[in-house]
């Protein structure tokens, strides 16, 4: 029985992995049979293009739960399985338990949820339904005290945002989509380039200044970014800018001469403001496993972050490690990333969250009630 | 990386190494143990759930729990099945085909595509001798064509001039005619990140694909991703179809599930390890080496072999041959302080010892270990010329003009005196000595050729390294014997000396830093104690 079922969760999960996966395959042979020349496939690929950078107008919500979908999907497939006709016992939780970190959830958070699914109802008999809406209670309670808006205090002139983020999170562009929101309410937006230490960071945020409209402040690759933050805030104060925000080169967090000198930023930054920065984000790459803990920490304790920015959750990951975080560091959730476009930064909502993680509408949930 | 799930799993196998015999029932505790020191590494659960039943099964068979050291059989049934999973032979990138080679590279956004790109562009052209062009397709993110532009100029490397306007595929067809026109060696392209569910691109990856044939099509990946990373590898491999895996990030402090994982599901070889933000902190990937590094047995192979390509050849010679005569002096101290940061300082140089994994975090916390080399370069910085060569005339007054120049302390100076006058001391004797030390150094230093690691002599060679090492490292120095005494220090010394075989030289360094280290750690110790 237990061996069956095992082999049935894998089958499982390498299939729901790869939903559509005849479509993609006949694609594919058609793609390899034509000549990749040809001028309609170039047309194709421009348009393409073109609509990735015009920016989709689709809801984030979808954009988020198809995203999600993956994840969910074998979740729930998943969870139907285990408690299919079948009573609660230790078995299954352990099996719930499996599903869960799956998810990255992380094994305290898991073992958290699963109690508390526990406690009530041992051996009863409880449908793959219930489970799901508990499962997802559960997540919402958790989430929804860190979902909180990025709070823009007007009589601040300028509202000082510092963003950090180990590399490759999606600082830049995170802060162009920001750039992109503030400006279209009509406040006066300066972006510092403080990372001056990758290769071509600096003209990637003049190329976001541009598309959005704001003025950026930079200086040459190498320039010590602390300066730099601290004459943009002064130049910032006397153009009565109502919002600025610095970027910073991406740097892992067990790299101590690297968090020092965030450390050094913010202290330079306070002799034009004391109260500056005002928010301090840290940006966390939803596929990122139980290492965005630790990152938390050690950006919490050296940089003081007031909040975090989850991005790239329109790919497979599930981003469950956000609850993880929220559970153990409860540092507010503002806002997360859902694509390259303009447009695809979206608040963080904890409902729609817990609800897009245990209970995506595309699943056959309904089947196995019937079943 | 691997840090703590070393330390975990090495935890919970001394538990089963103490015991004389074991029952099932302790195996399947220490299994149980096992299983989610592995989930919270981020390992995939279904290469969890094989692995801890593959060594299930292995242990509880009767051989183990009726020979004589149980715990020693687990040990390696863990090990012969992390090297299993990892992949049993060490593979690197194939370029046996007529250039212009294509090499792809693709992965998610932000996996560090573009800085490995140049990575291997470089050590391409180093080590290889080979002519590579580098070119991004990536049209998607802002300034990034310019940032592979950027890194091209300051490695030196060519790269495709960037047309705007051209879609990827474009660009593609036009980086293979420049390569074949340019008589390129290896073309390595760059491409966009994206996510596996975004059709479009993942179409357009295909395209370009039958567009260039790459001969490898390398998947690069975050060492901090988590669950996630089976679907991507799962993802791409059915997709695109990849050759290879590069993790990157291996320097973060993430404990490296996503190594085992995608391995095992793709089953494709991982080739290539980033390890750093520096152009040459790019890696081999050693299957058996990573294996032994997780359950905290230590790397000494890579290390010998990272002090081989950091180590100027004749530079070792050199000093192998004035230790011959006899003479060490300050400059020569210097050279091996120098050549100590450069193998990855104190810290970098501990992770690959054997059995060092438990202290490794207390001595980080400490800090001691940069800031150690480089005060001691600086003590001899501040030296004249005179001074370095003739440490002899160095007095009192002079001291407190070093320890002034040098920002350090009168006392600092003295010990820095005094652990290079104990290492002359030893240089001497060795240069006369014949025996095994004394031929080590003929070997390694003045053998310029690079060491090789296959062979059984040097194999021999390392193991009983090891053995000393291990001896000396966490018997003697953890039972707190810091005292600078000679003689301690000296069986110590020889220990070590055999041990990593640091091009005969270096190792020497690498002695004194550990004496250094060592004693003040135990002190720390002590002091904590009271």
């Amino acid at each position: 029985m237990i061996k069956k079922k095992k082999t049935n969760l894998l089958d499982r999960f390498f299939k729901s992995n790869d939903p559509g996966s005849i479509e993609d395959n006949s694609l594919r042979k058609d793609m390899l049979q034509d000549t990749p020349y040809d001028n309609e496939s170039m047309t194709k690929i421009d348009q393409t293009i073109k609509s990735r950078f015009i920016g989709s107008k689709r809801n984030w919500v979808q954009r988020l739960k198809s995203g999600l979908a993956k994840t969910s999907a074998s979740l729930s497939e998943g969870i139907s399985q285990v408690f299919a006709k079948r009573q609660l016992d230790s078995e299954s939780f352990e099996d719930l338990e499996d599903l869960l970190i799956q998810a990255d959830l992380g094994i305290e958070t898991t073992a958290r949820i699963v109690d508390h699914l526990s406690s009530n109802r041992y051996d009863k008999t409880i449908s793959p339904k219930e489970v799901l809406e508990v499962l997802a209670n559960e997540i919402e309670i958790i989430l929804e005290p860190v979902a909180q808006k990025l709070d823009i205090v007007a009589s601040r002139k300028p509202h000082v945002i510092l963003v950090v983020g180990v590399n490759g999170t999606g600082k830049t562009t995170t802060i162009g989509k920001l750039a992109a929101k503030y400006c279209s309410e009509g406040r006066k937006v300066l972006l510092v380039a403080g990372d001056t230490f990758r290769a071509a960071a600096i003209e990637q945020l003049q190329i976001w200044g541009d598309r959005v409209g704001c003025e950026v402040a930079h200086r040459n690759a190498g320039a010590d970014s602390a300066s730099l933050g601290f004459d943009a805030l002064t130049k910032a104060k006397e153009q009565n800018i109502d919002i600025l925000m610095m970027d910073t080169a991406g740097r892992l967090h067990n790299k101590k001469e690297l968090m020092d000198e965030l450390g050094k930023i913010i202290r330079v930054i306070r002799k034009v403001d004391a109260t500056a920065p005002h928010d301090v984000l840290l940006v966390v790459d939803a596929t990122t496993g139980q290492n965005a803990l630790r990152q938390v920490e050690a950006f919490r304790d050296r940089a003081g972050i007031t909040g975090l920015i989850m991005t790239k959750l329109d790919g497979t990951a599930s981003g469950g490690i956000i609850v993880a975080i929220a559970a153990q560091y409860g540092i507010p959730v503002h806002a997360i990333g859902v694509g390259e476009g303009v447009e695809d930064l979206a608040p963080f909502d904890a409902k729609e969250f817990a609800l897009a993680i245990a209970q995506p509408k595309n699943i056959e949930l309904d089947n196995s009630d019937t079943h | 990386m691997f840090e703590t799930l070393s330390g975990r799993l090495s935890g919970i196998l001394d538990t089963l190494t103490r015991r004389g015999s074991l029952s099932e029932n302790d195996v399947t505790t220490a299994m149980r143990e096992i299983r989610r020191a592995l989930l919270e590494a981020d390992v995939a659960l279904e290469v969890v759930r094989q692995f801890v039943e593959v060594i299930k099964e292995k242990a509880v068979g009767s051989s183990v729990i009726k020979s004589v050291t149980p715990g020693q059989m687990v040990i390696k049934i863990v090990h012969d099945e992390l090297v299993q999973v990892l992949g049993s032979e060490s593979q690197s990138i194939d370029l046996s085909y007529s250039p212009p080679v294509p090499i792809l590279m693709v992965g998610l956004q932000g996996s560090g595509k573009t800085t490995s790109t140049a990575k291997i562009a470089k050590r391409l052209t180093d080590r290889d001798k080979k002519k590579v062009l580098m070119v991004s397709l990536d049209t998607q993110r802002p300034a990034a064509q310019e940032q592979l532009k950027v890194l091209g100029e300051q490695i030196n490397i060519a790269t495709l001039p960037v047309i705007s306007g051209q879609t990827p595929i474009q660009i593609a067809k036009r980086a293979m005619d420049t390569a074949k026109l340019g008589s390129f060696d290896i073309a390595i392209i760059d491409t966009a990140g994206r996510m596996t569910v975004d059709n479009d691109l993942m179409q357009e990856i295909v395209e370009i694909k039958s567009c260039i044939k790459p001969k490898e099509t390398l998947l690069v990946a975050d060492s901090l991703t988590g669950q996630d990373a089976v679907n991507t590898a799962k993802s791409f491999e059915s997709h695109i179809g990849i050759t290879g895996i590069m993790l990157t990030r291996i320097d973060g402090d993430g404990r490296g599930g996503a190594a085992l994982s995608m391995r095992a599901i793709t089953d494709r070889p991982i080739k290539l390890l980033g390890t750093g933000e520096k152009w040459d902190d790019i890696e081999d990937f050693h299957p058996k080496r990573m294996a032994s590094r997780i359950l905290g047995m230590g790397d000494v192979v890579s290390l010998v072999e990272r002090a081989s390509e950091t180590i100027d050849a004749l530079e070792a010679k050199k000093i192998a041959t004035k230790i011959k005569k006899g003479i060490f002096d300050l400059n020569d101290l210097a050279g091996q302080l120098k050549q100590m940061q450069q193998l990855g300082g104190m810290t970098g140089v501990l992770g690959m010892m054997p059995g060092i994994s438990k202290i490794k975090s207390q001595i980080a916390d400490a800090n001691l270990d940069d800031n150690l080399l480089k005060r001691q370069h600086a003590i001899i910085s501040s030296m004249t010329k005179e001074e370095r060569v003739n440490s002899k005339i160095i007095n009192g007054k002079r001291r407190r003009r070093i320890a002034l120049g040098s920002g350090t302390k009168v006392q600092d100076v003295n010990k820095l005196l005094k652990t290079h006058r104990q290492m002359a001391d030893m240089m001497k004797k060795m240069g006369k000595d014949k025996s095994m030390l004394g031929q080590m150094v003929d070997k390694l230093g003045l053998n310029s050729s690079p060491i090789p690691t296959n062979t059984s002599s040097t194999h021999s060679g390392i193991l009983s390294g090891i053995a000393k090492a291990e001896n000396s490292l966490s018997v003697k120095t953890l039972s707190g014997l810091p005292s600078h005494g000679g003689k301690e220090k000296h069986s110590s010394n020889i220990g070590y000396g055999k041990l990593p075989g640091l091009g005969g030289a270096s190792l020497k360094s690498s002695t004194s830093g550990y004496k250094d280290l060592f004693s003040r750690f135990s002190n720390n110790i002590k002091k904590k104690g009271n």
